[in-house]
């Protein structure tokens, strides 16, 4: 469970988070919409804990395992070496880690699906593999809360589909709390339980995704007009941006 | 670690008992290098001796002497200045995230080479010449740390400059100390101490150089773990939960130690640092917990193989940077041309 109430965050002289609220109850999904620049990172930052708050309430229930931006190590360490490190906090300051760390690492990775991949050097793997060991890594540390800052950027679309449904089953089948910030409308239609809309760095909303996801509430998030698009032959629906561009495109 | 050793293969399991029978052996080939000659089996017989003395030594008491006055403090104090360098590059490298940076990048070499420097310009030698030059060394790391602060946090690309600007003006300052100093007897004394030399080591300096090396090495092999997570970037590692500002202050102190130990015995020595951990990340990948140990034995053994050059080429000994620097630079023109063909390294 997280809740957190008229947050307040300043760096250096900057307000950078002025009265942010909102809540997601334990097992829930929160996807935290904005624009570049508008303070998600801040806001991801302040709830691990890298960032102190300068005023506000902030309940988080659990153990948080965090997921940075997708990035390249300065050396060749092993998928293995990598996601061990998510085990810091269980093994001391001058501590190593041992057989029962290996064994966590080694469930998560299986769980991930990504076991073969243990030997293999971290940045030789596509960004999609990458991500998923990074997940490992944040599970490692034997986590209630995973927190991801923008787990589907630079990623193509089938590897944000095995990432989504990742995020899916973890909170469906291991009762995970799952909160990350996102540039597509569409990953929250498909799973958040509760919505995050950061406008600017005084304006939010907050809510279950069925009351804040809306035409309206995206258009005003994003400042282009964003329509609420049905499939054919099918339930499932998506939001996308109307571009206007004044002119037709040129046909051949 | 047994479960990664139980996988990994056997070369890599054979390395390091391998890399320890090497760096004994080349120990021994050490000492018998001289004008006075020597066999290995000597040598060995000689120093079984003092483990379990023989009733009929089939050696002269010159030999002995030779042996265990002359030639093994020297050997002893390669070994601790090629491990200290490159367990202490090693370290640098994972806390600054860049595989091109060297002990004299945090300033110390320099603030060291100054301290050396002074004493001998005040005519001051022995003990108290280690004691400046150690105390300068700290005190310039202190002094780049306290530069890179800001708000109680450290980034590292301020801590590499304030190292360029603290280099820069020890530096100036040794150049100075040169200028003043009398051209006949001290400014030969200056410029054959900065470059480098081990020749007349005895065992009061390899006490001094194991103080500064030995318990600085464990420290920093005991932090292996937070140094892997330290190499992910700050932020990274705060997120995981790594008590970032304490480990890296305890690196640098410790890094400080070994670097400040060294010049102060034997001068400045570079490129050991930066290029050994390379040819045990080569050997056994990044993980620090194993690539330290393999960087330092690597470090003594190719420091015993310099010194054993320094000494024989020619008939007056060439210093150690120089050799060290001759065989470093091309080296790491490979290692910098190889980075960049795959797309060099994150410094974010």
């Amino acid at each position: 469970m997280i809740e957190v109430r008229d947050l307040h965050v300043r760096r250096g002289d900057k307000t950078i988070i002025d009265g942010c609220s909102f809540a997601v109850h334990s097992s829930g999904v929160l996807v935290i919409l904005g624009a570049n620049g508008v303070g998600k990172t801040t806001l991801l930052n302040t709830m691990i804990g890298v960032l102190k708050p300068s005023r506000g309430h902030m309940e988080i229930g659990g153990k948080i395992g965090f997921v940075p931006q997708l990035f390249e190590v300065a050396f060749s360490y092993s998928v293995m070496d990598i996601a061990l490190m998510g085990r810091v906090r269980h093994i001391g300051l001058f501590g190593s880690p041992g057989t029962r760390d290996f064994a966590v690492v080694r469930r998560f990775l299986a769980l991930l699906g990504i076991e073969d991949l243990e030997n293999r050097v971290f940045n030789e793997l596509s960004g999609g593999q990458r991500q998923m060991v990074m997940i490992a890594q944040a599970l490692s540390s034997e986590c209630d809360i995973l927190i991801l800052d923008e787990p589907c950027a630079a990623l193509d679309y089938r590897n944000q589909k095995v990432v989504i449904d990742v995020l899916r089953s973890l909170s469906r089948d291991h009762g995970i709390t799952i909160v990350f910030t996102t540039h597509v409308p569409q990953h929250a239609v498909e799973i958040a339980s509760h919505v995050l809309l950061m406008n600017s760095t005084v304006s939010y909303l907050s809510g279950t995704a069925e009351t804040v996801l809306s035409e309206s509430n995206l258009s005003a998030l994003y400042k282009v007009p964003i329509g609420r698009a049905q499939f054919a032959g099918s339930d499932k629906f998506t939001y996308a941006p109307l571009f206007h561009h004044g002119e037709v495109r040129h046909e051949p | 670690m047994s479960d990664t050793t139980k996988k990994a293969p056997l070369a890599r399991r054979a390395l390091f008992p391998l890399l320890l029978g090497l760096l004994l052996i080349t120990i021994l080939y050490s000492v018998t290098i001289g004008r006075y000659d020597l066999q290995v089996r000597d040598v060995a017989l000689i120093l079984w001796d003092n483990i379990s003395p023989s009733q009929a030594p089939s050696w002269t008491k010159l030999e002995e002497t030779v042996v265990e006055l002359v030639r093994l403090p020297r050997v002893l104090a390669a070994v601790l200045i090629g491990f200290g360098l490159a367990v202490s590059g090693g370290a640098l490298q994972g806390l600054f995230r860049n595989p091109l940076v060297d002990p004299g990048i945090i300033g110390v070499t320099a603030g060291a080479g100054f301290g050396g420097t002074l004493a001998i310009l005040l005519g001051i030698h022995g003990y108290m010449l280690l004691a400046i030059a150690f105390c300068f060394g700290i005190g310039s790391v202190v002094l780049v740390k306290f530069l890179a602060s800001v708000r109680g946090r450290t980034s590292i690309l301020t801590l590499v400059l304030a190292g360029v600007v603290i280099s820069a003006f020890f530096s100036a300052a040794i150049s100075i100390a040169k200028l003043l100093a009398d051209p006949f007897q001290k400014l030969p004394a200056i410029t054959y101490w900065l470059m480098g030399s081990i020749a007349s080591t005895h065992y009061g300096d390899v006490l001094l150089l194991a103080i500064a090396v030995i318990p600085a090495t464990i420290l920093i092999f005991l932090l292996r773990f937070q140094i892997n997570i330290l190499s992910l970037g700050e932020e990274k590692a705060r997120a995981l939960g790594t008590p970032v500002v304490l480990v890296q202050w305890l690196i640098l102190i410790a890094t400080a130690m070994i670097s400040a130990g060294i010049v102060a015995i034997s001068g400045i020595i570079g490129w050991v640092g930066l290029v050994m951990p390379h040819v045990a990340r080569a050997f056994v990948g990044a993980d620090h917990s194993r690539m330290l140990p393999v960087a330092g034995i690597i470090g003594a053994i190719y420091l015993l193989l310099v010194d054993n050059l320094a000494r024989t080429v020619t008939t007056a000994e060439i210093p150690l940077g120089i050799i060290t620097a001759l065989i470093g630079v091309p080296v790491f023109a490979i290692i910098l041309r190889r980075m960049h063909s795959k797309g060099g390294w994150s410094n974010d």
